[in-house]
């Protein structure tokens, strides 16, 4: 089976100036979002208490809301999570309070509303210390990985591709986290890590499609720079549709069995894979040829694909 | 042709046979089972066994099997409820001479169990437990210092006859006043000499001469070492006085320590007894001065106003005679006399000395108890974590020395049996060194951590089989040798896991999810390339040749920019954030050998041989 019956032969980068348009007004909506809405912050990040009970019978949400107000958690929210019987609770740190404490009375008050007919499914308290060098770490480390990405593809290839596969992940991470800020949904420790894993999976679409321009740049004789690069995406095009088919349908099938708790991971894999598959066609493609990638830079130097060449 | 040389293939044969033996142990069911071990008291041997097969006969409890290890004694039943019966049965047999954990333990046959192979180890989020990030208050560690040099300085200008004003600690500083330069200078001089640790500076303020006092840099190091130290060793003997299989105590960064209870069931206990600072201290009753006098603000030199539980005012010698450090061994129990819980203790040598000499001297005068407990909080103020450091210090007992004793007594006053039981407990693990306090907690109930499992294992199956029928439908039978690579693929990251005993969590399921997805990539690529040649008009078998080639360069940039993003995850990440870049790392790899050299090598089995006119791609 295939998807087209022969390669392909699409303009894509005659739609160039579209993609660039559309992009820039994603990201700056996304960059609107996060800075005027901002995250849902998880308490991973922002410290606070968590807990998770499981009811041996469907409870009502305002009943348990009395019951933890009746225990000096007003402020608490009260939700559930995955089925009726299962219930969430998010607490704020609690003045006076040991804050350690606070899900031990929580969950007694929780437990006591159903005669003691409910299991501690999940504690998770993080003190406000913790949260702050948390977001600190995980800023440091999309950075770290960013750099690492920069240096190891300007050695592999040349500056330019370097910086057109960073500012396609910059694209992607910022739309992922835009779409995050846009429909509130909770940012917590897994949905960075996912973040971080999208970085790798479109730096992967990525270095296909700049490996098959710079082998053809070699290649291919005839030619500007923008009708090799089009002969590029369109010769790569199956593979990156395939992947992403088969790993956008593992991902689905993480959301949809792989339980609550990874709900938010799976999400941001999803939206990542999909703008990911977007931006190793046109935005990576794009910042190349605007920094005026041309033959000459890719001929000389180095042998890789040289070495491809002769094992033919 | 496409052949591989006999190496080649025999490399792939034993890779996977060797995956497939290491990845078995994770089929077999894991037995609910408890893990008994000895204590100071009292060792596990023969005859434990025989009281333990008792105990649980006489409950009606069945064993699956009775095994000793390593001075440990493991039994295993066929379920949790007999597993919970049967630790009751124990306990009441045993009683607190031996610890109790609850553990799983696989049920391996004993061929497997020869080569060392063991299943997975599976994290907190998926075998339920308890972990908590606990800070060590370093600043105290350091004023706590401050605080002993400032008495020993006040001794030292004593013994030498320098007159002081006032001796006192500002923060991590020792304040000595003077009114008298020469006196000043003196002191100086000999806290220089005395005090290799100190730095020293003077200054003149207002008619006052000062003398600050500080930690050389390299000595408060030392000395936020040694509370780290020994706050690791303390909560480590606590842990395993609370009895819980395979804890894990390690210290993080510079402050930190992480302590993970898998298992664990109560977090409300273990959270009051991993925190807990209680100790004791023995001082004797200042009897010559007046409690109403020392209540109105006239505290005599050299003693001190306490308050017993019911809030009533005693006045005790500042001079301790022995502190909770110098207790080696306590145990609770119940006074004969008067039926009160108590604790009774046994001293160290010198301790054991002291308190001889002490009570000697001064038989039928009053000694009380003090107990006393550290507690750190941090609270919110104006968006700020700002440190609150509270000491709670109560005379639990005072009484009459009626005859001298010395390294072995018991103590009473506390109010429950639970109290003096938890109070014998922090007192045989030894004292902090510093207060900490707990700053992350996550608790997996039991029935989360097996729903984890189960939806992790069908999340993973399930895309998996949408990926393996989406390849085979593609790529016919080049898909189904993906498949297989696929499977294999699968079978090694486990096999490496288990090696590796790396912590398998919940993410990390999603990081082996997201790798079956990715794995095919590699795949995907040679396939297309493959597709690329035969439609450029090359042979099938020059095209094979030609789609791994030209296919290698490209997946091996591909998978190394993903490693990079891997590497970095698992240096900055904590607990399951590490489990993901661990799996997403294995993944990567494994997923390189299989999808390159081993559908190559059932490629080359499948149409190496032979002339091709057309291939299944």
């Amino acid at each position: 089976m295939q998807i087209f019956k022969k390669t392909t032969n699409f303009d894509f980068m005659g739609g160039r100036k579209t993609a660039l348009i559309f992009s820039a007004v994603v990201i700056l909506v996304a960059l609107i979002s996060i800075v005027a809405r901002g995250l849902n912050l998880g308490i991973d990040f922002t410290g606070g208490t968590l807990v998770e009970v499981g009811y041996h019978e469907t409870v009502e949400l305002p009943k348990i809301r009395e019951a933890l107000a009746a225990e000096g958690f007003s402020d608490a929210t009260v939700q559930h999570f995955g089925t009726s019987r299962d219930v969430l609770v998010r607490l704020a740190p609690k003045d006076g309070a040991d804050s350690a404490s606070i899900s031990t009375s929580a969950f007694a008050a929780m437990s006591k509303l159903a005669d003691g007919q409910a299991d501690m499914r999940r504690v998770e308290f993080v003190g406000p210390q913790v949260g702050d060098e948390l977001t600190e770490d995980g800023g440091l480390a999309m950075l770290y990985a960013l750099f690492g990405i920069l240096i190891y593809v300007g050695i592999r290839f040349e500056y330019r591709f370097a910086v057109g596969a960073v500012i396609a992940l910059v694209h992607d991470v910022i739309f992922t986290i835009g779409i995050f800020s846009l429909f509130q949904v909770e940012f917590d420790l897994p949905v960075l890590a996912a973040v971080l894993a999208v970085i790798g999976y479109s730096l992967n679409d990525t270095i296909v499609v700049f490996d098959r321009i710079r082998e053809n740049f070699r290649k291919i004789r005839k030619g500007s720079a923008i009708e090799i690069i089009n002969a590029s995406l369109n010769q790569t095009l199956t593979r990156t549709l395939v992947t992403s088919l088969t790993t956008l349908l593992v991902l689905i099938a993480l959301f949809i069995f792989g339980g609550e708790i990874i709900h938010g991971f799976a999400l941001a894999l999803i939206v990542g894979v999909v703008i990911g598959t977007y931006s190793s066609i046109y935005v990576a493609s794009t910042a190349i040829i605007m920094m005026g990638i041309s033959k000459d830079d890719l001929m000389p130097v180095e042998k890789e694909g040289a070495d491809i060449e002769e094992t033919h | 042709m496409n052949q591989y040389p006999l190496w080649k293939n025999l490399l792939v044969v034993i890779v996977v046979l060797v995956g497939a033996l290491f990845a078995l142990p994770n089929i077999y069911d894991q037995d609910p089972s408890l893990e008994i071990s000895g204590t100071r008291r009292a060792s596990v041997d023969e005859t434990t066994m025989a009281r333990i097969t008792q105990a649980m006969e006489k409950a009606g409890v069945e064993a699956k099997g009775i095994s000793s290890e390593n001075a440990k004694l493991l039994v295993r039943f066929l379920n949790s409820e007999d597993q919970l019966k049967a630790k009751e049965a124990i306990a009441d047999e045993l009683g607190t001479d031996y610890n109790q954990a609850l553990t799983l333990s696989p049920d391996l046959p004993d061929w497997l169990r020869s080569f060392g192979a063991e299943p997975m180890y599976l994290g907190l989020d998926l075998r339920g437990g308890i972990h908590v990030l606990i800070d060590v208050d370093m600043e105290a560690a350091v004023q706590q210092a401050v605080e002993r040099n400032s008495g020993d300085i006040r001794t030292l200008l004593r013994k030498n006859k320098v007159r002081y004003v006032r001796v006192s600690r500002e923060g991590e500083k020792v304040v000595i006043k003077f009114n008298d330069l020469a006196k000043r200078d003196k002191a100086e001089q000999l806290i220089h000499s005395e005090f290799r640790s100190l730095a020293t500076d003077m200054s003149d303020e207002g008619g006052d001469f000062y003398v600050r006092a500080t930690l050389k840099p390299a000595e408060r190091r030392a000395v936020q070492k040694f509370a780290l130290e020994q706050n690791i060793t303390t909560l480590r003997n606590r842990v395993n006085a609370l009895g819980v299989a395979e804890p894990l105590i390690q210290q993080q960064g510079e402050r930190r320590i992480v302590v993970q209870l898998p298992g664990a069931q109560d977090p409300a206990k273990l959270k009051e007894i991993l925190g807990a600072t209680a100790t004791l201290e023995y001082r004797l009753a200042d009897t010559e001065h007046s409690v109403q006098d020392a209540v109105n603000g006239r505290v005599p030199p050299g003693s001190k106003l306490y308050h017993e539980r019911n809030g009533q005012p005693v006045l005790l010698k500042k001079s301790v005679i022995v502190t909770g450090n110098q207790i080696i061994d306590a145990s609770s129990g119940f006074d004969q006399r008067s039926g009160q819980p108590m604790v009774s203790v046994r001293l160290d040598g010198p301790g054991g000395n002291r308190m001889r000499r002490v009570t000697n001297d001064n038989v039928s005068k009053p000694m009380a108890v003090v107990f006393i407990e550290n507690r750190v909080v941090t609270r919110m103020v104006d968006g700020e974590p700002v440190k609150h450091r509270t000491k709670v210090e109560e005379v639990i007992s005072i009484a009459n020395i009626l005859e001298p004793f010395g390294s072995r007594f018991q103590t009473t006053g506390l109010d429950t049996p639970e109290e003096a039981h938890d109070l014998a407990l922090l007192l045989r693990a030894g004292a902090l060194a510093a207060p900490i306090e707990i700053v992350e907690e996550r608790t997996i109930g039991p029935s989360l951590g097996q729903d984890n499992i189960d939806q992790g294992f069908m999340s993973v199956m399930i895309g998996m089989a949408l990926v393996m029928i989406f390849m085979a439908v593609y790529y016919r039978v080049f898909g189904l040798v993906a498949d297989l690579a696929l499977s294999m693929n699968l079978v090694l990251i486990v096999a490496i896991l288990s090696m590796l005993q790396a912590t398998l969590t919940l993410p990390g399921i999603a990081g082996i999810v997201l790798t079956v997805g990715m794995a095919v990539d590699a795949n995907v690529l040679i396939f297309e390339r493959i597709r690329e040649e035969i439609r450029n008009g090359n042979t099938p078998q020059a095209s094979i040749q030609a789609g791994y080639a030209k296919a290698f360069s490209t997946i091996i940039d591909a998978n190394i920019t993903t490693l990079i993003a891997a590497v970095v995850l698992f240096s900055f990440g904590t607990g399951p954030i590490k489990g993901f870049a661990v799996t997403l790392a294995i993944g990567i790899l494994t997923s390189m050998f299989t999808a390159i050299i081993g559908t190559r090598a059932v490629i080359n089995l499948i149409y190496g041989r032979r002339r091709v006119k057309e291939l299944a791609v």
